[in-house]
């Protein structure tokens, strides 16, 4: 299965990811964001992609 | 024959279009065709990480080659939109080629508006890459810096010169320049933030000239004061790219006019995105234009939605959110805060550098929210702006946290 990626060093909490897809990320009380499924189905593709394009600072990416 | 979408404008809006189209199963060409020779690259960095040199080109293109070639996305660099003919449905490039498309999306974007002072060498503008390495040459070999327009751009370079070393200073013609998005009280904090770094505010005074050149500027205030600098910053607003349609009959007033769907008005299959489309608000009920990255990549996305379904339009009637950097600040405002009647303050004690303001419209409802070194907060109240008009809730939740 494709998991979802997170660079916490590059991540700076501006949470467009948490509007795109509220069931696969969260934001932490240290402000960065928390992937809360890693790994997800083809029925959520869509979902993974546009919060990894809404994201200002490319912090996020699929591995295959 | 497959159906063909040309978007006009590479940056973030036009770019997002292309690959959201892919995403929701667009099967037809796509060409995005841009006026500047550079890989499309993102722009918030150029006043923050990009100009204090912490974030280089690499980290700031939108889109990789690779990317580019898997989505199939066609890229025509360097070449200027000229003009768009309706009934042929054909793009005119400078020097007379056509492009002929089913479906347009106008992603055009702003340019800075010029320096109405008599520019000489060393006044900068601040919008593209070109202009962010020119200021970034200067700003590495000058000892101070005099910034016009007290705006987030103006600020955020403000604060980057004085992270780099040089003496600053910044000119408004409102006294309080960031009370006119968060009210005076929010945006007084501001201004004491600009001191705390050392930098000098000229704000409620307007500028009446700008003279010398690079080493040796100085800006004439309506005041009588004349403050010197080595370069001088110009950040006073920007203007849509709409000259270019100036033929095409589309509605052009401030932007190019779009319908809730973000259709050009009286158009099927002419869609505008990002800072150029100033769009009927269905929740407002006015017409709105916004210069924010946020909302330039969900109206991409919404217009893929549209031209993928054309029968079955989504209107597009956003919870805006923008967020800048300014020194030490991390700021995020999401929802209404601009026409908000008034709102609330909660701070953390624990931290004098964090706060938030909850903002409530007319009728006392819940609107918007700012905060400051604070995401964890905003997220929540930002999801809340979806479904909660009292503002007991967001304000419950932020004492709570604290
Ligand atoms: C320095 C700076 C800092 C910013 N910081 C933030 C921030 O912190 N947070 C935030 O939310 N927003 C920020 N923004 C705003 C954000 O970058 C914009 O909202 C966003 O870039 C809008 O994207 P766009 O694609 O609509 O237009 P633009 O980015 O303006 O792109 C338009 C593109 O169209 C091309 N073009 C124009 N005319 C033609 C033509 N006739 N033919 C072909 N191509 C053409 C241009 O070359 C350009 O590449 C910042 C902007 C700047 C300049
Ligand atoms: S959108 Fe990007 S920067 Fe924002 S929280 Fe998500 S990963 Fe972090």
């Amino acid at each position: 299965m494709p998991i979802i990626k997170a660079d916490l060093e590059l991540c700076q909490g501006y949470a467009n990811c948490v509007m795109e897809a509220p069931k696969l990320f969260d934001i932490s009380d240290d402000g960065v964001v928390v992937v809360l499924e890693e790994e997800f189905g083809e029925e959520t593709r869509g979902r993974v992609e546009a919060a990894v394009r809404s994201c200002p600072v490319s912090a996020l990416r699929i591995e295959e | 024959m497959s159906p063909k979408t040309v978007i006009v404008g590479g940056s973030v809006g036009g770019i997002r279009a292309a690959q959201a189209l892919r995403s929701q199963g667009y099967v037809g060409e796509i060409v995005v065709i841009d006026a500047e020779p550079n890989v499309p690259y993102d722009k918030p960095p150029l006043s923050k990480g990009f100009l204090n040199g912490t974030i280089d080109f690499d980290r700031i293109q939108l889109i990789s080659e690779k990317e580019l070639s898997d989505s199939e996305i066609g890229l025509v660099l360097g070449q200027r939109a000229a003009a768009v003919d309706v009934s042929e449905k054909v793009v005119r490039l400078d020097g007379g080629h056509g492009v002929g498309y089913d479906d347009l999306v106008i992603a055009t974007g702003v340019r800075a508006r010029p320096s109405p002072w008599n520019a000489s060498e060393g006044v900068h503008l601040l919008r593209t890459l070109d202009d962010a390495q020119s200021l970034k040459r200067d700003l590495l070999e000058s000892g101070s810096v005099v910034v016009v327009g007290g705006g987030f751009i103006g600020a955020e370079v403000a604060a980057t010169a004085s992270r780099l070393g040089l003496s600053v200073s910044i000119v408004d013609p409102l006294a309080v320049p960031i009370g006119r998005i968060l009210g005076d009280g929010v945006g007084e904090r501001f201004i004491g933030l600009h001191h705390a770094n050392g930098v000098a505010t000229y704000f409620g005074t307007g500028v009446e000239s700008i003279s010398g050149s690079r080493g040796n500027l100085v800006v004439g205030l309506t005041n009588g004061i004349h403050l010197s600098g080595d370069i001088v910053v110009v950040g006073i607003g920007a203007v849509p790219n709409v000259e270019w349609l100036a033929s095409s009959g589309l509605v052009l007033d401030n932007g190019v006019v779009c319908d809730e769907f973000l259709r050009a008005v009286g158009q099927a299959n002419i869609y505008g995105i990002g800072d150029v489309a100033r769009w009927h608000h269905p929740g407002l009920r006015r017409l709105v234009r916004v210069e924010h990255w946020t909302n330039a990549i969900e109206q991409a996305a919404c217009v893929a939605a549209n031209i993928v379904n054309p029968s079955n339009p989504v209107s597009y009637s956003p919870v805006p959110y923008v967020w800048s950097d300014q020194y030490d600040w991390k700021i995020q405002i999401a929802g209404e805060t601009v026409d908000a009647s008034s709102y609330s303050l909660v701070e953390d004690p624990a931290n004098p550098n964090r706060f938030a303001a909850v903002y409530v419209d007319e009728a006392g409802l819940y609107s918007g929210i700012a905060t400051v070194n604070w995401p964890r907060a905003m997220i929540q109240c930002r999801k809340l702006l979806e479904t909660e008009r009292d503002v007991a809730v967001p304000l419950a939740l932020l004492r709570q946290m604290v």
